[in-house]
């Protein structure tokens, strides 16, 4: 664990360094990928751009109005913006809404358009990963295992470490399908399921999991139901794709004809 | 890759493949259910961990003991007299304990002795009205179990003595530190 690096007067926050190296790295990969395919790339760094700020915004606006009477008693406080001082959650579903009304607006197709944020989403989870293992959020349950890190006053398993691990397989993954011929949304889809795979096989070693009855794992509960949704989806989109194609050859041979 | 993207395409075993996936899936989740009382509290200088205890004296050499303050909120600020975000925020802290003592909040002051000198916390208190427990952490034993990394570091424990937030670095201003307390004063012991 090292969240603050300290280089010379300046204390860096290393768990946010991570997020924000990740997600600039992300998206420049999205933006080469969407050049290299002939699309415009500018919709794309709008939408992310206005995504981030209005998640950001959000996140602080979302927590000024839960503390209300405090922030109106000390007003220009809430333009302070300090990381201990936003909603995250709802922060990443303004974010979200921003994402999908910026995409409906542009009228951008939501297949392609995914397929071209998989580097982004890739390069984020590792990025989140490493901000993990900085910060010693995401902390493993107590082991004796070998590997074991001491971290919270117990011997526990490195569970950012195979979170890390995991998302650069999946990112490797991606870039092995780059350039291949698949079908809309497919990259895209596989990065998620196998996201959601580890996650629900991860989850098992934390130490830190929102139990329900029966100790059930509340994160494992949300990573099966993703897994399930994604592999339902490629089935659709999948098919969709078959559809299309079987559509065009009857067209081609009706014309033929 | 091509084989699972056929495979998608006609859909061949598909059905009985994602079938597989949730049942395999749910029975990593049940193997891998957690006793709910495997996740008993233990102290460790985080959120949701139980705050370690310490006890130290104050300028007037008398003993204070966190866990003596089970049942109420307390914020503990580790800070020194010579860094300048301790100094900024201060004033804050003092107005929030003022607003805020009788409704249970308590904070405890640590300096951070073993790097000032208990006539510089002395000063510093004096100076800026301090009304709550300057705490002399003289060895450094108390920092370095907070695995303090920065200053000013400050905890927020709820009334069983469970950390709530940490804010490390600082000045914190007013509202931060009212948003961090409210929810935990309002909470039952």
């Amino acid at each position: 664990m090292f969240p603050l690096l300290q280089i010379g007067p300046f204390a860096l926050r290393v768990p946010g360094f991570f997020l924000v190296v990740g997600l600039m790295a992300g998206i420049t990969l999205t933006e080469s990928e969407a050049k290299r395919q002939g699309v415009d790339p500018n919709p794309l760094n709008n939408l992310a751009l206005l995504s981030m700020v209005a998640g950001l915004v959000g996140a602080r606006l979302a927590y000024v109005i839960r503390y209300l009477d405090t922030f109106l008693a000390n007003p220009f406080t809430i333009f302070s913006i300090n990381p201990n001082t936003l909603d995250v959650r709802t922060g990443i579903l303004i974010a979200l809404i921003t994402a999908v009304a910026y995409g409906v607006w542009k009228k951008l197709p939501l297949r392609p358009t995914l397929d071209l944020f998989t580097p982004t989403f890739a390069l984020f989870a590792i990025g989140l990963g490493l901000s993990t293992l900085a910060s010693g959020n995401a902390y493993g349950s107590p082991t004796d295992l070998p590997w074991a890190i001491y971290l919270w006053d117990a011997n526990r398993h490195p569970t950012q470490i195979y979170y890390t691990l995991w998302a650069t397989f999946a990112f490797i993954v991606w870039l092995t399908m780059r350039k291949g011929e698949t079908f809309a949304g497919f990259r895209f889809l596989v990065w998620l399921t196998l996201t959601a795979a580890g996650a629900l096989f991860i989850a098992a070693f934390r130490g830190d999991s929102v139990l329900l009855a029966g100790g059930v794992r509340q994160g494992q509960l949300i990573a099966l139901a993703v897994l399930l949704f994604g592999l339902w989806l490629m089935r659709q989109w999948g098919r969709g794709d078959e559809s299309a194609e079987a559509g065009e050859d009857a067209d081609v041979e009706a014309v033929a004809a | 890759m091509h084989k699972l993207e056929h495979a998608v395409q006609t859909g061949r075993h598909w059905g009985l493949f994602v079938g597989a996936v949730a049942i395999l899936g749910l029975v990593w989740i049940w193997l891998s259910a957690m006793p709910v009382a495997g996740n008993a509290l233990t102290e460790s200088p985080r959120p949701d961990f139980l705050a370690p205890d310490f006890t130290l004296v104050n300028l007037e050499g008398e003993s204070v003991t966190l866990s003596d303050l089970r049942g109420k909120v307390v914020m503990v600020n580790l800070w020194a007299s010579w860094c300048p975000p301790c100094r900024a925020e201060m004033p804050a802290i003092e107005a929030v304990y003022q607003a805020n003592k009788d409704k249970g909040l308590e904070v405890l002051a640590v300096n951070t002795t073993y790097q000032d000198s208990p006539n510089g916390a002395a000063q510093f208190a004096s100076e800026y009205n301090l009304t709550f427990p300057i705490l002399l952490d003289l060895d450094g034993a108390v920092s370095k179990r907070y695995q303090l990394r920065a200053l000013p570091t400050t905890f927020f424990i709820d009334k069983q003595g469970v950390i709530s937030a940490v804010v490390p670095g600082g000045p914190m201003s007013e509202s931060l530190i009212q948003s961090k307390i409210a929810d935990l004063l309002a909470e039952e012991f």
